[in-house]
């Protein structure tokens, strides 16, 4: 398949199921909630070593937030729910409890109950208030700033982490640009979040190495400077490859991101040095998800 | 499907126990099973259809019509479905009522939604003392729903009360939210004296400066993020409490009583 004058790999994204929530940090302006939020989804890039990955999917409108303030959405996505539950509860009492005027919502009403201001109420010391409104539970805890006001909890469900695709192109600069044409795209999409840098990854890795403390190392084969010192899967034009990792709650929702990242990088087509699009994967042997990108693009 | 109508003959010579007329405890009775149902009246029973004539057949949806402050115990533990009151109610109107929907046109006597546990209960009218409250020698009061009283309320409105709102239209007597343990009591009008005694949690938010006791300790003024969504979940209602302009988020807090567990709070709109 050839969109544009780029190739598309008769391949597929292998991904794996994952758990995932969603909150809402709200703010005086739009400038501190993203403050808050940023703050919230800080290294949460790979669950590898991050215990978690999470990131910003929207800024919200006032008047679709709990409080009527300005506020963004965050999602975190983990390999299962203690880890998700303990990793959203530290990060939102470090990063949002902290955070001048901020206020934390649920993000999903149904799911399992995960706590959101459940235990960071304790922080109150005895002076924290609850207030159950239109049957939610929310905390309000006394701070510096004025109150802390916190949902209790917020829903955990199930969701798929690992979608991916590979920009190749013909330099750096050009790869580049194809990936933030891509994520723009991209982040029109509900309920997906691209966890890296930016929403671009440039060390893809591979299961297992060479060193027997690291079960990940770098994707040799698409490494542009060992094309002629490893099996690669580069062609000689290729300079760059980046890749873009998709969590999502849904396979639809991955697919969609999938799709709209793709084209906007295929938009660009070959006459700006965007040669291929391919995807990660292990064989299709560990992940239950695959995202076959012809499928997914014709 | 028309609403049950229970229209009342004649006034009782003596007051009457309507608990038997719940929605949830009619569900799948024929017409002619609740006509026979006997109600309580001092020390009589009297057949339901000799107090009323019997309309309609929605058993989930009873309308009581020419309805006086004799009848006691409407909705007592109402457990789903709705009534309507047209006139006033008596005593213990929706004590203990689980969920459903109660609406009073006229005024209701003492101890309406008593130990109320969900649900939703609106009187048109005044309502008489001990609103939302603990039964004597119970040491709970309301546990959750939404009481709204369009009128005025009595003494001791929440007294005990656990979780819920209470919204007061007009004054309070002397007393309310004594003995709160949580919840919220607003009150748009004038609130009586002892406002809050013993109050050990729970929020008593007014639209006017009270007369505090002296175990109440002023806080300061501030901004509430809470009040706004507590306002929102007020919109749907047929009251004053839904008009956005009636909302605030400035309040003067005063901690209190002191004198008790101090973990509530008086808040004044500023």
């Amino acid at each position: 398949m050839i969109i544009n004058g780029v190739t598309i790999d008769a391949t597929f994204a292998e991904a794996f199921p994952m758990k995932a929530t969603r909150a809402i940090i709200t703010a005086q302006n739009e400038k501190w909630a993203m403050i808050s939020a940023q703050a919230m989804t800080g290294f949460a890039t790979s669950v590898i070593a991050c215990g978690c990955e999470g990131s910003i999917e929207r800024v919200l409108d006032p008047s679709e937030t709990p409080d009527g303030r300005p506020g963004v959405s965050i999602m975190i996505f983990a390999m299962g729910g203690k880890g998700l539950a303990k990793q959203l509860e530290t990060r939102a009492g470090q990063c949002v409890l902290t955070s001048p005027t901020s206020a934390l919502f649920a993000g999903i009403d149904g799911g399992i109950r995960i706590p959101l201001g459940k235990n960071l109420r304790y922080f109150g010391d005895g002076f924290q208030i609850a207030k159950v409104i239109a049957g939610k539970r929310y905390w309000r805890i006394p701070v510096m700033d004025g109150e802390f006001l916190s949902e209790a909890t917020t829903g955990q469900v199930d969701a798929i982490g690992g979608g991916n695709f590979l920009v190749l192109a013909e330099s750096q600069p050009q790869a580049l640009a194809a990936c933030e044409a891509a994520i723009e795209e991209m982040r029109k999409i509900p309920n997906v979040i691209m966890p890296f840098p930016g929403g671009v990854v440039r060390s893809g890795s591979k299961v297992g190495s060479k060193y027997k403390s690291l079960n990940a190392s770098t994707n040799d084969a698409f490494c542009p400077t060992l094309k002629g010192m490893t099996k690669t899967d580069l062609s000689p034009e290729i300079e760059s490859v980046m890749e873009i990792v998709i969590d999502g709650l849904t396979k639809e929702d991955i697919s969609k991101a999938m799709r709209v990242g793709i084209q906007a990088a295929c938009d660009l087509g070959a006459d700006n040095g965007i040669k291929r699009i391919s995807a990660g994967n292990y064989g299709g042997k560990l992940g239950p998800f695959h995202f076959h990108l012809q499928e997914i693009m014709a | 499907m028309s609403a049950l109508t229970f229209t009342l003959k004649h006034k009782p010579d003596q007051r009457v126990d309507m608990s038997p007329l719940a929605c949830h405890l009619l569900k799948d009775l024929a017409l002619a099973d609740i006509a026979a149902i006997t109600l309580q009246s001092g020390k009589r029973k009297l057949r339901v259809d000799e107090l009323f004539t019997i309309d309609g057949s929605d058993t989930q949806n009873i309308i009581i019509k020419n309805s006086i402050a004799k009848l006691d115990f409407i909705g007592r533990e109402l457990d789903g479905g709705s009534i309507n009151v047209s006139g006033d109610a008596g005593a213990y109107l929706g004590m203990g009522m689980k969920s459903g929907e109660i609406k009073v046109s006229g005024n209701a006597g003492l101890y309406a939604a008593c130990e109320m546990k969900k649900g939703y209960l609106e009187i048109s009218g005044n309502a008489g003392d001990f609103l939302g409250a603990a039964l004597p020698g119970n040491k709970m009061g309301m546990k959750g729903g939404t009481i709204l009283v369009k009128g005025c309320v009595g003494e001791r409105a929440g007294d005990h009360m656990r979780r819920g709102n209470i919204l007061i239209e007009g004054n309070a007597g002397d007393y309310c939210g004594s003995r709160m343990t949580a919840g919220t009591i607003a009150v748009m009008g004038q609130t009586g004296r002892y406002l809050g005694y013993a109050m050990r949690r729970g929020t008593l938010l007014l639209w006017n400066q009270p007369q505090l006791s002296t175990s109440f300790n002023d806080c300061g003024t501030h901004t509430l993020a809470f009040l706004p969504i507590l306002f929102a979940s007020f919109k749907t209602l047929n009251s004053r409490f839904a008009d956005a302009s009636t909302a605030f988020n400035r309040v003067q807090r005063y901690a209190g009583d002191m004198s008790e567990m101090g973990r509530g709070e008086v808040l004044v709109r500023k």
